[in-house]
């Protein structure tokens, strides 16, 4: 499959690259900038909120004056932070680096295809990503500011926002593009590339997720896309489809002509960011059930429950969507119909998550710094999961519903849920794009120094928003119930900044690990899917001769086998 | 203002139904933590008993499915016995069973706008005066017609006085952006919606000092749109409104 | 780069029963069916929260109906000759596939030129999509719903031509060396051709007769 060809130059290697596993690398370390711009801005809001009105201390002084007065943060900036971490992390760190980079790399070469079924859609589809994402970025330097309506954008405040917001829209338009064309890739290369043997239920759970998330972007995505072009003609056009009638603003009739609907943004919107939300932790699930299989020695207990799973709940995410919409005026009769659809969505959810709890039953553990990660992961979405509960039941969510309850609730599933999930892979899998094992040390200290300042910034969150405090807010300490709880905002912000460090351990061991002359096995962690079976890194078209797979994905210590694990293309004897 | 006892978990509960949200979210709260510790258990078990060492080979296929179906039904079966005789009453209670004149409610029209509330009542007469959003204006932040005599006795302020003992219908309205009618103590919280008017009841309990906030994004002063609330005796509350009715200089 | 070879861009899946062009295409058309739901999701929940009053038929808000009902027979024929561009490659018939092709295209054109026309009238009627109707308190956003709805169907209508006029003129040059291949992407795009079609017929019902 992969023939000798001219080397390209420079550019067709590795700016316009159509390999996937380039592409992959573009996404990954693209995402990352990302993530890590997005968590800068969480840090400057965490001073805010820990020591109000004082002058950020390092940045402070470097940042414009529409942003901060004598260094200490201003309501509007406080605002645009907050929408553009949200945006930031969903859009273009977790899903890009989920989907963009784990997916793209890792797929065709668990599948044993010698690429994307549309290797240049691929590269489109990321360069799509990085014009979206350069355009949000843009928004901050543009007069007003960047979007500060949340991001979740909700009009007629988003309506009549500075020009920040019409550039969130615009780039959103370029980052759904990006993976609406990503996800009809990922679908057809699954269903058509897959090598000889390989059935669907031979699949490695992570292509699974993989599938089934490129499903969600596809169908779930285009809500979003039509609700982002009603915006854009609300704000450039001056129509009013999310704006009723006769609203006066500073004392003022708008000029719109109203006759529109604000909840219509919000249906629009939650069809696509419950479905989202799914996209955001369904590849790391893919990514723990790997490593939890390779490092217990064992199958996965439960597969194909989980497969059903994972199907039940890609299906079932596009009907609960309302559940984020509870406290807007709903009656009986919808949050009845939603809150039952929010109960019976979590149970694939408990599925997926005991069959992985259980995998650890009978197992032999190996305890390397992917599965350190891998085992945080489960009690961590666990927290997540659970305080969903009282979220997505309407009458406890009256008095929970956008205060730091919820934050504390997304962020356990997204960031010691996700997170973890993604760090794992990039441990997990370190030695197959680069050749080189990473330090083992460092690894430890990057886990456990995360571990505790993950639950150091988000524990804290529950109990503030069991208090009553309401986020979004620039400043609480007006309200004397949150004054009272204004100890935990400080164990948050600390925690963070605690964080923050604590990544430092990985970005050396990241880059310098890359450097290291002694190369790393072909198969470091004997594990038995596809990816494992070529060299390192793979080469243009991933395999010398197409594979040919003989079993299921996890055949580890088969009774009677010479080693504890049974690579599934290599055929067994007996 | 009145110091009750804040702290890091639910702030005091001053309303009728606040007891009926408390128990839900109390109850839910056990379960979550019986799930939690459950299986924290069992994985720290696993890690400890199933580590890998010498002599300890993995089972390729070694357990039976039993207990964790039977887990997977409780959980289950859990969740419907919550949604439906604690979840679903509670939230048709508020929703659907309002109060009747005959159980004399005290009715206010709250207009939000960016960044404060305002608190309309209907005065002396009991009648609210004609208003609309074509009546706004600095001077007429409630957008009262003030040609319509129904009006001329209407008070509007900026802090919210209820009478304990008695229920109040809150009739929200919004001049422009979403917004969001929060009153933790109360376990009230209610969308403030352009376009709509959406009614909300409760009834305090016990007298005092408290806040009502916005819990909705509504731009640069959303932190600060903040208003007292003050829960008094049924008399006391008379007496306000028969201080306020006296300062409109109507008689 | 591409000296891999990629299977089933031309021979069909033996489990799909279809290459890989045309289920893409398939999925893609998916989400646009997600998206125009989405937009006539939104024309139904905007109509029912208005008052019966307040919401023209389309006749009430200026619209032509002749005129909508000859675009429509203009895109359903322009699908029939597309089909036959498309059948004429399966026999071999270029000559066919240029003819047929081309009119397909040059309906695709009218169907545009007629569509502007009826938008400059409606501009000189001062009818815009930021204008309500009826101009009073409570206007419907009809005519937003119908620039905003008619708009971005006109860019998929573009957006069609544009792939059939580079198949006509440049990507016609794989018919000599790959003939089953240049049909497969003839036969994906009448796909999407077909589906530009089916949604305009969707769209003039509800915005010309409801």
């Amino acid at each position: 499959m992969s023939e000798a060809h001219p080397e390209l130059g420079f550019l067709r290697k590795y700016v316009f690259s159509t390999d996937h596993k380039m592409i992959g690398i573009q996404y990954g370390l693209t995402a990352l900038v990302f993530l890590f711009i997005g968590f800068s801005l969480m840090m400057m809001m965490r001073w805010q909120l820990a020591y109000p009105g004082e002058a950020i201390p390092l940045v402070g002084g470097f940042l414009k004056n529409s942003w901060v007065d004598n260094g200490a943060m201003l309501p509007d900036f406080y605002n645009q932070l907050g929408a553009m971490h949200g945006t930031i992390m969903v859009f273009m760190g977790i899903v890009p680096l989920a989907v963009g980079a784990f997916g793209n790399y890792i797929v065709p070469l668990q599948i044993g295809a010698p690429d994307m079924a549309f290797p240049r859609l691929n590269m489109l589809s990321y360069q799509a990503f990085l014009i979206g994402g350069v355009i949000m970025l843009a928004s901050f330097f543009m007069p007003g500011g960047a979007a500060s309506s949340g991001w979740t954008s909700y009009p007629p405040l988003a309506d009549i926002a500075t020009t920040g917001q019409t550039y969130w829209l615009f780039g959103m338009i370029f980052l759904i593009a990006s993976s609406l064309l990503g996800g009809i890739n990922f679908i057809v290369t699954i269903v058509h590339l897959r090598a000889e043997g390989l059935t669907f239920f031979r699949l490695p759970f992570f292509v699974w997720s993989q599938l089934v998330t490129a499903f969600l972007l596809v169908l779930a995505f285009p809500a979003l896309q039509a609700a982002a072009i009603f915006q854009l003609m609300d704000r450039l056009a001056g129509t009013s489809f999310f704006l009723p009638s006769g609203l006066v603003v500073g004392g003022e009739q708008i000029a719109a002509v109203g006759g529109g609907s604000p909840l219509l943004w919000q249906h629009l919107f939650w069809f696509l960011a419950h479905p989202e939300v799914y996209v955001l932790i369904l590849p790391g699930m893919g990514i723990i059930a790997e490593v939890i299989a390779n490092n217990t020695r064992k199958p996965l207990w439960g597969y194909r429950p989980m497969v059903y799973s994972l199907l039940f709940l890609g299906f079932m995410s596009f009907t609960v969507w309302a559940h984020h919409m509870y406290l807007t005026g709903m009656g009986t009769t919808m949050s009845t119909f939603f809150q039952a659809t929010t109960m019976i969505i979590s149970i694939p959810s408990v599925i997926i998550l005991s069959c992985l709890v259980i995998s650890l039953w009978g197992a032999s553990i190996r305890f390397t710094v992917p599965m350190l990660f891998a085992i945080a992961f489960l009690p961590m979405f666990g927290i997540g999961g659970l305080t969903g509960l009282p979220l997505g039941l309407a009458a406890p969510d009256i008095f929970l519903h956008d205060t730091y309850y919820v934050i504390g609730h997304f962020h356990y599933v997204v960031a010691p849920g996700t997170i973890f999930a993604m760090f794992a892979g990039i441990y997990h899998w370190y030695p197959k794009v680069t050749g080189r094992s990473m330090n083992l040390r460092l690894g430890y200290a990057h886990f456990w120094l995360s571990l505790i300042f993950m639950n150091g910034i988000f524990m804290p969150m529950l109990f503030e928003g069991m208090a009553g405090v309401s986020r979004r807010m620039f400043d609480p300490t007006g309200y004397v119930h949150a004054q009272a709880a204004h100890t935990l905002t400080l164990v948050t912000s600390w925690s963070a900044w605690g964080l923050a460090v604590s990544q430092i351990p990985f970005i050396i061991n990241f880059f310098w690990s890359m450097r290291k002359e002694e190369r790393a096995e072909e198969n470091p962690w004997q594990a038995t899917t596809l990816e494992w079976a070529t060299a390192t890194p793979p080469p243009h078209g991933n395999f010398d001769a197409p594979p040919v797979v003989y079993s299921g994905p996890y055949e580890y210590s088969v009774p009677g086998a010479e080693t504890d694990f049974s690579p599934q293309y290599v055929k067994q004897e007996g | 203002m009145d110091d009750p006892q804040y702290g890091w978990w639910l702030p005091p509960n001053v309303s009728v139904h606040g007891a009926d949200i408390d128990a839900m979210i109390i109850w839910i709260h056990w379960f979550m933590l019986a799930l939690f510790v459950g299986w924290g258990i069992f994985i720290a078990y696993c890690l400890v008993r199933f580590r890998q060492r010498p002599g300890h080979e993995a089972v390729y296929a070694p357990i039976e499915a039993r207990f964790s179906k039977w887990l997977e039904i409780g959980v289950a079966v859990a969740e419907t016995v919550i949604l439906i005789a604690f979840a679903m009453p509670v939230w048709a209670k508020l929703k659907t069973e309002f109060p009747e004149p005959k159980d004399d409610p005290v009715v206010i029209r709250v207009v939000a706008e960016q960044f404060k509330w305002l608190f309309h009542y209907p005065g002396k007469d009991g009648k609210f005066g004609r208003a609309g959003s074509e009546f706004f204006s600095d001077d007429n932040p409630a957008g009262l017609d003030f040609d319509d005599e129904d009006g001329v006795d209407d008070i509007t302020v900026r802090g919210l006085h209820i009478p304990v003992g008695r229920p109040v219908i809150v009739r929200l309205l919004s001049k422009d952006v979403i917004h969001s009618f929060k009153i933790p103590v109360m376990r009230v919280t209610q969308d403030v919606i352009p376009g709509m008017e959406i009614p909300v009841w409760f009834e305090a309990t016990t007298t005092g000092r408290f806040q009502v906030g916005c819990a909705q994004l509504c731009g640069l002063g959303h932190y600060e749109m903040k208003a007292a609330l003050v829960i008094e005796t049924p008399e006391d509350f008379e007496k306000w409104l028969d201080e306020e009715h006296k300062a409109l200089g109507l008689d | 780069m591409s000296e891999i070879v990629i299977p089933y861009q031309v021979e069909p899946h033996p489990m799909t029963g279809v290459t890989s062009g045309k289920l893409g295409i398939w999925v893609f058309l998916a989400s646009e069916v997600m998206l125009f739901g989405a937009l006539f999701s939104s024309y139904v929940l905007l109509r029912v929260g208005t008052p019966a009053e307040y919401w023209p038929s389309g006749v009430e808000a200026g619209l032509n109906v002749p005129i909508g009902t000859v675009n429509t027979i203009v895109l359903i024929t322009s699908s029939i000759t597309m089909v036959m561009s498309w059948a004429s490659l399966k026999m071999n018939n270029l000559r066919g596939f240029k003819r047929f092709m081309g009119a397909t295209i040059g309906l695709g054109l009218a169907f545009l030129m007629i569509k502007s026309f009826e938008y400059s009238l409606k501009f000189s009627h001062g009818i815009f999509p930021a204008v309500g109707w009826p101009e009073a308190t409570d206007p419907s956003v009809f005519n937003a719903l119908y620039f905003t709805l008619t708009g971005l169907h006109a860019l998929h209508v573009i957006l069609g031509i544009a792939v059939n006029v580079w198949l006509l003129f440049w990507g016609i040059s794989l018919f000599k060396s790959q003939p089953e291949r240049f049909a497969g992407r003839v036969e994906i795009s009448g796909l999407y051709w077909h589906f530009v079609d089916l949604v305009w017929i969707f769209l003039f019902p509800t915005l010309y007769l409801l």
